[in-house]
């Protein structure tokens, strides 16, 4: 499956679905089930678990039934002070490691990983709920290659000596920063904890990480299977509320960096709180990405041609919980009434149901907030006038599935100036306009708050190429969509964030630049 | 920019809302709002005890919502999202969920939602939006 970064960087696993295996995974905990969640998770701190000062416990909810499934701790600020305290215990002897040591955890974490990705797919699925042939075809093959990715990347990583005159010489030296605070979204819960993870700890740093209060149980079960290769306190996770848990850990006076993907009011209090410790930032801020479709995609009825449909159709991916969602589609309007109509053809056969049925190609949004957001945003697409040309309704897939969070595939088509068009849903509805000449493709392109993702198709080289460059925005798509690599650089411009993910220049998000300068003269400068 | 001439305003309240603000002031104190763009909780309005947020140049406020028992809550949005948001009028509801960023109602299971309408034409001639000549 194209979903992955580059399929030949993940071996096969062990336990990948054998052709025997059931289209329709038991629901973890059930009799036949892959995985298990405990009853309870406490916070990890220190190598092991430990229960929240407050006492206190909140239920996780499956959206895949709305039901709840576990309870996890509620954390406050002393749970984070604690978990600050073990993170900076571990720190002088972590910190110490050689690359070599600290990239070979990291593999071993990879290879764990793989032995078990099956178990982590579905509980993965079961909390976010997503389909598990994505879980198993992109979230967890993803982040196994991440952590390979960033093992080498480190390996592989030196400093600078540069000869200044005869007798003075400057070395670069990469050093941690410290202990470090991580924010984690519920859209990837298990790839976007690893996203941060990886080059953190490849660069020695020591880590506090918040999961989203939605997902925070499928990072435990990542926790289960490789809490032992990691020093106790290398990686700590306190649970709970962002009010009550994230903000103490981002206004933490011990931490030397937060990295935080999220929402813009957020992104700017995490920043007001970094403005008051002076410590760096990385933020990932959402999108409303373009995908734009030049008129000669359809000059054949190519293979070219089917997969700009299936570009057209990947608003629907992750049920479009994604931060780059491609939810904007710009189509030219020379083709646009043939090329529309099979693109909806496509949207149509995107199969929707139970997240854990290998078959399913929708499932549930990830929380009953997120389905009623994007209830009111369908609500207010008709207000403004846009038409909706399909879905538009919460899919009730009967039996308990009646109790998830289910939204069929939606498409309106409108004008860029809509608000349908310019705010981030995070739900799969596709805002479809069209445009006339390429200056109108970049003009609509690049008419909204944020620059994220793009995608455009053309089967034209330089018009590609031309776009491409053209287009404000972090990671543009060309010929292809919803590709994420560990060797590419994702982020944002404008109001979408500050900072990159993935590629080895993450590392310098996690390090500082220790400058030696060094004479080796044998007499004085001469000024005293 | 938030309030007309004669006190039409842009924002306010559904009874529900008001209720569980009277609650979360009696456990946080005085609370403010901004609503949030982006991805994830985005799209969305956050509520902070007051001063927890800063607002700034870069934002503006909408205007108030009274609710009786508290001292009116200022709405507030970035300057780049009202926009876009200019010929909308917003009303704060809550609705059960989970999480919200740093947003004060998580924990009790809640989460503050955005219903929204179109200005009419007497609104849009309150804020000065009718088009001219």
């Amino acid at each position: 499956m194209t979903l992955t970064a580059d399929p030949s960087a993940v071996a096969e696993p062990d336990d990948v679905p054998a052709a025997d295996a059931p289209t329709v995974y038991a629901r973890p905990g059930e009799d036949g089930s892959v995985v298990s969640y405990r009853a309870r998770y406490d916070h990890y701190i220190g190598g092991k678990y430990v229960a929240p000062a407050s006492g206190q416990y909140f239920e996780d909810i499956t959206p895949v039934t709305g039901q709840g499934f576990c309870e996890i701790a509620r954390g406050t600020a002393p749970d984070v002070d604690r978990a600050v305290d073990a993170a900076w215990a571990a720190f002088p002897a972590w910190g110490k490691t050689s690359p070599a040591e600290r990239a070979v955890i990291l593999n071993k974490i990879a290879d764990r990983m793989e032995a078990n990705l099956e178990a982590l797919a579905v509980a993965e699925t079961w909390e976010n709920g997503k389909p598990v042939r994505e879980t198993l075809a992109a979230d967890l093959p993803l982040a196994i290659d991440h952590f390979r990715y960033f093992a080498g990347a480190i390996r592989a990583q030196e400093g600078g000596a540069a000869e200044l005159d005869q007798d003075t010489v400057a070395y670069h030296f990469h050093e941690p920063l410290g202990v470090v605070g991580q924010i984690i979204p519920w859209n990837f819960p298990i790839l976007m904890a690893v996203w941060k993870l990886a080059p953190a700890l490849a660069a020695g740093n020591c880590v506090v990480l918040k999961p989203a209060e939605q997902t925070p149980a499928s990072i435990h079960v990542l926790i289960d299977l490789i809490g032992d290769l990691l020093p106790d306190g290398v990686l700590n996770v306190v649970n709970g509320f962002g009010f009550e848990a994230g903000a103490p850990l981002a206004s933490h006076p011990r931490i030397r960096k937060i990295a935080f993907t999220g929402e813009t009011t957020t992104g700017r209090l995490i920043m007001q709180y970094a403005s008051e410790r002076l410590i760096p930032v990385t933020l990932e801020l959402g999108g409303k990405s373009p995908n734009i479709f030049f008129e000669d995609v359809a000059d054949a009825k190519d293979s070219f041609y089917d997969k700009a449909l299936e570009g057209f159709t990947f608003f629907a991916l992750n049920q479009g919980e994604v931060c780059t969602c491609p939810s904007r589609a710009l189509v030219q309007r020379s083709i646009y009434d043939g090329f529309v109509a099979d693109g909806l053809e496509r949207v149509g056969k995107v199969k929707q149901g139970d997240p854990l049925d290998l078959s399913t190609m929708i499932g549930a949004q990830a929380s009953n907030d997120q389905l009623e957001k994007i209830l009111s945003y369908i609500e207010i697409g008709k207000a403004e006038g846009a038409k909706l040309i399909t879905g538009g309704e919460r899919a009730d897939l009967g039996g308990d599935l009646a109790g998830g969070y289910y939204v069929q595939p939606t498409v309106f088509e409108g004008r860029n100036s809509m608000r349908i068009f310019q705010e981030e849903i995070f739900g799969p509805v596709l805002a479809l306009t069209s445009f006339d000449t390429y200056d109108d493709a970049i003009s609509i392109a690049n008419d909204t708050l944020y620059g994220l993702g793009a995608g455009v198709w053309s089967r034209n080289g330089s018009q590609l190429y031309r776009a491409g460059r053209a287009i404000e925005a972090g990671r543009v798509w060309s010929n292809t969509y919803h590709q994420y690599p560990a060797h590419a650089a994702f982020g944002g411009y404008k109001q979408s964030g500050i900072g990159r993910e993935n590629h080895k220049m993450m590392l310098d998000h996690y390090q500082q630049t220790k400058n030696l300068l060094v004479s080796y003269a044998d007499g004085p400068m001469g000024f005293f | 920019m938030g309030t007309g001439e004669s006190g039409t305003s842009r924002v306010a309240v559904t009874a529900e809302a008001g209720d569980f603000l009277r609650r979360l002031t009696a456990a946080h104190g005085p609370l403010m709002f901004h609503q949030s763009g982006g991805c994830c909780d985005g799209s969305s309005p956050m509520c902070y005890p007051v001063g927890m947020f800063r607002t700034g140049p870069g934002d503006v406020r909408l205007g108030e919502l009274r609710i009786d028992g508290l001292e009116p809550i200022e709405v507030f949005m970035s300057a780049f999202q009202f926009e876009y948001w200019k010929y909308t009028h917003l009303t704060i509801d809550v609705v059960d969920g989970r999480g919200s960023g740093f947003s004060v109602e998580a924990p009790e299971g809640k989460r503050f939602l955005i219903r929204s309408r179109l200005l009419d034409d007497a609104e849009l001639a309150e804020f000065g939006l009718l088009p001219q000549g």
